[in-house]
């Protein structure tokens, strides 16, 4: 869809103000075009966009259950096989981090390993937010959530990201590539890239969250950008289980100005020790990426 | 008949529904400070501010041709935040 | 074509008649024979049809959940645990409305585990919104496959149907049954012809989610279909007949209750056991019978109550227990039928859980007992320490 023009996501859904997914669906959605169609978890983006008797959706698309997008788009795909327009059409399984990492990441390793050409993507916005803002596999180490609170006994969550591309790319699947809608261009070329390439295909999007991370609401790309640009968020590709691309960074910040404009990691700001520990990660990252220019 | 049922007439195949239904809820009621002004003055049409818009209400092709739909913005303001120019301004309603 | 054929072979056969595009399903004894059968039968391009392997029963029912809304004619099956693991899916795919048929190899459920026949696991789907039908034998598991296509198609159902045969005793038990011919199978059952399907030709979102101003609506809707199910599914059973020309299916099958003073009511492959017994004790002089429940989902009352009205005393022999009450089809009926009529006596009976024998000696204790005090949840051929 030539952007600016036509969108097949239409305005009138619920997201919140500044909803980093909401971004992250259209660019994924008229980046893929209207021969596609969405098997999709139930969250935010399943709420926020399908009131009955109202959807934001310009393509066919099936919500089912929470866990199970991957195995909806697994029998979609065999029924276009079936038909003989499998080549004709995009089939998109999408889900929330919640519904990728943990409850749905049984359905979608089956899907990744039966080798069905479908591309599934995850709008990571680190945590339970439809529910409140709860920890999920993909919460960041210290952030705080509704289920993983900081207090006397506790830094917030004290566990990092589970490494889902890794996991996915684990199952030799031809395309795996994370995102940002920090890097809107970046995230449309990868989503035609993916959807170029038959088989499986893995995408994971970095979605900020206004509300579960606790940053105004217009500073969804701003906080985007810092992530990918401090390291904590590598943009890369992983073709066939080998790291393929890699966005570079020119200039890398520190951590502490990802972390900042956020309330998640209010209560680490004054600890140092803690700031020092979110930094490692990220060079941890810089290092095993090769995300130095 | 069997489970004495009074007959009804009511909504057919709930959960289905058409696309672009969701423009029927006018989101731009949402707005509580601030709208964004497209000054059109210095646009580039780098198309930024279509790009990052959540609602996907910013329309717009050549330079300083955009424009949003107020129906729907709920004045989030990234827009005015990632325009290169500074061509969008956050105004208060 | 009269043919000697395991039971999962003939439900398989039955489905290929049907020509399902997508077919997927997870292992668990004693289903497993009906889908290695349908997997063969496409990898020796019998059938023309997508085979989806699966990780689990979860994604089974979600694999075939995806395809059929495409309009595609699918099916699954299962059993026991992995009927409960399925069970999230199965309530979504009614309340979809989602035409679809599966076959429950009919399991007990752990603990403790047993891979033997009982009916527990389909049981705990009765409030899903699926149409079940029992089959009291092969010939019956076959015919009801056929005729469950047509009525969850059916505009005025548009329910899923689960065809639940009792596991081993006939999944793997050989019979001789009468094969219906592919041509005339085509003659009764349409392609299946779904209008609001996911097509880039037609775009629609399936699966909205309905605030409180619609979920109920939704529901009741599910309901009415239920209702009409209770007409749709004689006028299949009918239409089968005459295509067919055997009388099968339908909502309830009563033998020799005319004048009988006393009736078991039962469900599935026990209903043969009763016949015999019947007919034993009919030699006897004993005025007895048996009523079978065919399709328990909707539940066919006013068949029951008119079945059952002059018959002083009624007994429900059944494979499942809803723990903390009595039987499940033993609390329904008696709220139905007590009062009306001559019908003063219904006690329950709960037999052959997790694969117990039942034999005739403990169905003629059955009827034995019936003119003693009524008893609501008795388990039959209990061993003592």
């Amino acid at each position: 869809m030539p952007i600016g023009v036509k969108t097949l996501f239409s305005p009138g859904h619920t997201a919140c103000a500044g909803c980093g997914q909401a971004i992250g669906a259209r660019l994924v959605l008229d980046t893929a075009g209207p021969n596609t169609i969405i098997a999709n978890n139930t969250g935010c983006l399943e709420v926020f966009s399908t009131k009955f008797p109202e959807t934001a959706w310009g393509v066919p698309w099936i919500h089912s259950l929470f866990e199970n997008a991957a195995a909806v788009a697994s029998g979609i795909e065999a029924a276009l096989k079936y038909l003989g327009i499998k080549d004709k059409i995009n089939v998109i399984a999408q889900a929330g981090d919640g519904g990728t990492a943990d409850i749905g990441l049984q359905a979608l390793s089956g899907m990744l390993e039966r080798g069905h050409d479908i591309l599934y993507v995850c709008y990571d916005n680190e945590a339970y937010m439809n529910t409140g803002i709860q920890r999920s596999g993909l919460t960041p180490f210290e952030s705080n959530t509704t289920t993983s609170p900081p207090g006397k006994e506790s830094l917030g969550n004290p566990r990092p990201k589970k490494p889902m591309p890794e996991i996915a790319a684990a199952h030799g699947i031809p395309y795996v590539a994370t995102a940002s809608v920090g890097y809107p261009q970046d995230l449309q070329k990868k989503v035609k890239k993916a959807l170029s390439i038959k088989g499986p295909k893995y995408l994971q999007v970095h979605v900020p969250c206004p509300l579960g991370w606790r940053h105004l609401s217009n500073l969804t790309f701003d906080i985007a950008k810092l992530a990918v640009e401090c390291g904590l968020y590598p943009l890369v590709e992983i073709e066939n289980g080998k790291l393929s691309q890699v966005r570079k960074l020119v200039k890398i910040k520190p951590v502490e100005e990802y972390l900042k404009p956020q309330g998640r990691f209010k209560h680490i700001m004054s600890l140092p020790e803690q700031i020092k520990a979110v930094q490692q990660i990220a060079d941890n990252n810089i290092e095993h990426y090769g995300l130095k220019s | 008949m069997g489970f004495r049922m009074e007959a009804k007439k009511i909504y057919h195949n709930i959960g289905i529904a058409k696309p672009e239904s969701s423009k029927a809820n006018k989101t731009g009621s949402w707005r509580v400070e601030a709208k964004p002004k497209f000054l059109q003055k210095n646009c580039i049409a780098c198309k930024m501010c279509v790009f990052i818009c959540p609602e996907g209400c910013i329309t717009g092709e050549g330079k300083n041709t955009f424009i949003c739909d107020y129906d729907y913005c709920k004045g989030c303001g990234n827009c005015a935040v990632i325009c290169p120019k500074k061509d969008i301004e956050m105004i208060k309603e | 074509m009269k043919q000697f054929l395991e039971g999962s072979r003939a439900v398989a056969e039955a489905v290929k008649l049907c020509k399902p595009g997508v077919i997927s399903a997870y292992p668990i004894t004693p289903q497993t024979h009906i889908v290695e059968d349908l997997a063969q039968i496409i990898a020796d391009g019998e059938l023309k049809a997508e085979f989806v392997n699966v990780e689990s029963e979860h994604s089974a029912a979600s694999v075939v959940l995806g395809s059929a809304a495409c309009g595609v004619r699918s099916f699954t099956a299962t059993s026991s645990q992995g009927f409960l693991l399925m069970i999230e899916v199965l309530f979504n795919i009614a309340g979809m409305r989602i035409p679809l048929v599966m076959t429950c190899a009919n399991r007990a459920i752990s603990a403790p585990l047993s891979i033997w026949n009982d009916q527990q696991d389909s049981m705990t789907a009765r409030d899903s919104g699926w149409i079940q039908l029992y089959a009291e034998n092969n010939q019956e598991a076959v015919d009801f496959h056929i005729q469950a296509y047509k009525i969850s198609e059916n505009k005025d159902v548009m329910l899923p149907v689960m065809v639940c045969m009792d596991g081993f005793i006939l999944t793997h038990g050989a019979e001789v049954v009468d094969m219906p011919d592919a041509a005339e199978v085509d003659k009764f059952l349409p392609p299946f012809n779904l209008i609001d399907k996911l097509d880039i030709n037609s775009p629609k979102t399936l699966g909205a989610f309905a605030d409180p101003n619609y979920y109920m609506e939704a529901r009741y809707a599910m309901q009415a279909a239920n209702e009409n199910a209770l007409k749709v599914i004689p006028k299949v059973a009918d239409e089968f007949k005459q295509i067919f020309g055997r009388h099968s299916g339908g909502l309830v099958e009563a033998y020799k209750i005319d004048d009988a003073e006393q009736v078991i009511v039962a469900m599935g492959s026990i209903v043969g056991t009763i016949k015999e017994t019947v007919d034993e004790l009919r030699a006897q002089g004993k005025r007895v019978g048996v009523l079978k429940i065919i399709t328990y989902r909707p539940f066919p009352r006013n068949e029951i109550i008119r079945a059952l009205k002059d018959v002083p005393e009624v007994a429900v022999l059944e494979k499942a227990v809803s723990l903390g009450n009595t039987g499940p089809l033993y609390s329904e009926l008696r709220a139905d039928i007590l009062g009306k009529g001559k019908c003063s006596k219904i006690s329950g009976f709960i037999i052959g859980l997790g694969g117990r024998d039942i034999t005739k000696e403990s169905i003629k204790e059955v009827f034995g007992s019936l003119s003693k005090e009524e008893t609501a949840c008795k388990f039959i051929g209990l061993k003592e320490e």
